[in-house]
């Protein structure tokens, strides 16, 4: 059981942040859901990556005792996870300047009050 | 080896390396001059082009190319890099490449007298590097890359035009859906990670079990795709985005929508190809399953497409919502050739789905130039308040014409040959489609026709008296985009004997492109 805790927190994180996307007016609440679920994602990939046992792939950083390479962990869910991390902060740079944008141009955050492009 | 074998066998990445390289240095280059920055953009997009061209030749005669980064022979199991080209990729690049250039020679009146232009063009190059590189990557944890590119890049070109409210609402709508949608590319790509240790597409597509997982990861690859390819009900950020960004903006993200699509072709064709004839529940196959679903997906965003054209005064947002018309047209096609796989009509409904991806790229370009070109000269959006600007506008009404002719399907341009491939083949699936698909596009004429009489016909409006005939470049622009569209409607043999007859069979023929990526590595 204690290792499906982590799998039950990404499906939590997800469709809490789907519930603040979907539900929230507030276009910060917004950007948080968006975080919320990325964030979700990131740990979904860590979880899958991790191995019982395993150690990283440094050569010189080896722990005494151990067999190399069957040991080693193939680090492909992590450097997913650094390149996810990286692309998510470009996209909530963006997103953050653009609530500031429309914040000047509108004077209010709220999703109601802003919505011009309608039909 | 010559020169001419090793510039092609490393063009795969140079197609990505030179427009991605370009962007980084045109903010130096803006520095100097903005004629220089001009230049530099459309050589680079050109030279770009070239290698696309050396590529195609080579592709077209001898077969799909791999390349592959970093070492040539390694002991670990494979994890590497790889590109992959055969004929569906190296049209779509085409394609891509063909509105980049346009786009920019589009740029140089268009934008003239704004700002930041040099942030305008290293956006622009990116996004058609990420355009490039979905198209050409061999690895599906690289797409989920160039699809996040393609949306951070899109979205600052959509609210390129800071000071207007609209755009920046049109831009966050589009960040918030996109940015989710990427992220649930990822899970799905974690998904097969999981099952499969591998991130090729080819390995991938070998090692499908189709097990509960996987009907998952379908569902979630073909709603993401879809939705950023703008299907409906998932259309709802394109006729914001397409009709309040620049319009030279807005050739490039067709460019990029188009790559979504053929994201979706890739996921159908490539990686569930070998599972598509799977049976599922109560004896239907998955193909079936999938390809209706398409259809009747295709057939909602053609009827609110038409149906939203209708009402929009605004000229942008209504071609955006023509936008989504034409979409669904492609979707119907490959709804059909899903659904009927093995048929002989469902060849006929692909190769016709693979022309329309080509049509409607020129087209709604041609559309979204001219919409351009009369918000240049009237700075003016809304149809009522323009009227009378044949009398102007000679050059500009000449191409509204073509173009209304083409995005409606009439027999001597381009709209009609793939239209035609459509309903012909649409028809011996459901006679019912495709005489709701015939309707669709008269419709679409008579909007257009309403258009044609409210902008450029009837009696001159004092407030338009002084106005001038666009730019030659912008000008320059509609023309060749003009001439294309009469080269394809009267010689598309040409073309569909070349470019879309290979770019259909890649796609139905997934288990040489197992074989190929497989033994390449």
């Amino acid at each position: 059981m204690i290792e499906y805790i982590p799998f039950i927190a990404v499906v939590a994180m997800v469709f809490i942040g789907l519930y603040a996307v979907m539900f929230r007016r507030n276009l910060i609440k917004i950007v948080i859901g968006i975080t919320i679920i990325e964030s979700g994602v990131n740990l979904f990939l860590i979880t899958l990556g991790y191995r019982e046992g395993g150690v990283a792939p440094i050569y010189t950083g080896l722990p005494p005792g151990t067999t190399y390479p069957e040991q080693m962990v193939l680090p492909v869910p992590q450097a997913l996870t650094l390149t996810s991390i990286v692309i998510g902060v470009a996209v909530l740079a963006l997103m953050l300047s653009l609530v500031m944008h429309i914040y000047r141009k509108y004077g209010t955050l709220d999703v109601r009050k802003i919505r011009r492009l309608k039909e | 080896m010559t020169l001419e074998e090793i510039l092609i066998q490393h063009s795969p990445a140079l197609v990505i390396a030179i427009p991605l390289l370009s962007a980084f240095l045109m903010p130096l280059i803006s520095r100097i001059n903005a004629k220089l920055r001009n230049v530099f953009a459309i050589a680079m997009l050109g030279l770009t082009g070239c290698f696309i061209w050396l590529l195609a030749t080579d592709v077209l005669t001898s077969g799909p190319r791999v390349y592959i980064f970093g070492a040539k022979n390694l002991t670990i199991p494979v994890v590497r890099i790889l590109f992959e080209v055969d004929s569906i990729g190296i049209f779509m690049a085409i394609i891509t490449i063909m509105l980049a250039i346009i786009a920019v020679i589009y740029s140089w009146s268009f934008m003239n007298e704004q700002d930041g232009l040099d942030k305008y063009y290293t956006l622009l190059l990116l996004l058609v590097t990420s355009a490039l590189g979905m198209e050409f990557t061999g690895d599906i944890f690289n797409f989920f890359v160039f699809l996040e590119i393609s949306c951070i890049a899109s979205c600052a070109l959509i609210a390129f035009w800071v000071t207007e409210g609209e755009a920046l609402e049109a831009a966050f709508k589009y960040i918030v859906v996109s940015a989710i949608g990427a992220l649930f590319v990822l899970f799905a790509i974690g998904v097969l990670y999981a099952q499969y240790d591998a991130l090729n597409i080819a390995t991938l597509a070998q090692a499908l079990q189709y097990t509960f997982l996987d009907k998952i990861v379908l569902i979630l690859l073909l709603v993401v795709l879809g939705m950023k390819a703008g299907l409906a009900p998932m259309h709802m950020w394109l006729p914001d985005a397409y009709g309040r960004a620049p319009p030279s903006v807005t050739l490039i993200i067709i460019s990029a929508t188009l790559a979504s699509f053929y994201g979706v072709l890739r996921v159908i064709f490539t990686l569930y190809g070998n599972v598509l004839t799977t049976s599922m529940r109560f004896d239907f196959p998955l193909h079936v399953i999938i390809g209706w679903v398409l259809i009747v997906l295709a057939i909602v965003s053609i009827l609110i497409g038409v149906i939203m054209a209708l009402i929009q005064s605004d000229f942008m947002r209504l071609i955006g919502y023509t936008a989504v018309a034409e979409v669904g047209y492609m979707f119907l096609a490959i709804g059909t050739t899903v659904a009927a796989l093995g048929a002989p009509y469902a060849t006929v409904a692909l190769q016709g789905g693979i022309l329309h991806l080509l049509n409607d790229a020129i087209d709604i370009g041609l559309l979204f130039l001219v919409a351009g070109a009369i918000y240049y000269v009237t700075k003016k959006r809304s149809l009522d308040d323009i009227g009378g600007l044949a009398r102007t506008m000679k050059y500009t009404t000449v191409f509204f014409i073509v173009a209304l002719l083409a995005v409606a399907g009439m027999p001597p341009l381009n709209g009609f040959t793939s239209k035609f491939l459509i309903y012909e083949s649409v028809y011996q699936l459901n006679p019912i489609l495709s005489i709701v698909a015939i309707l669709c596009s008269i419709l679409l004429l008579a909007i257009f026709i309403k258009v044609l009489y409210a902008a450029f016909l009837g009696p001159e409006l004092p407030a338009l008296k002084d106005v001038k005939e666009a730019p030659k470049s912008m000008l320059l622009a509609m023309g060749l985009f003009a001439g294309l569209a009469i080269l394809i409607g009267l010689f598309p043999n040409l073309f569909i004997d070349t470019l879309v007859k290979p770019a259909a069979d890649a796609l139905l023929n997934h288990a040489q492109y197992i074989t190929m990526v497989i033994g390449g590595i």
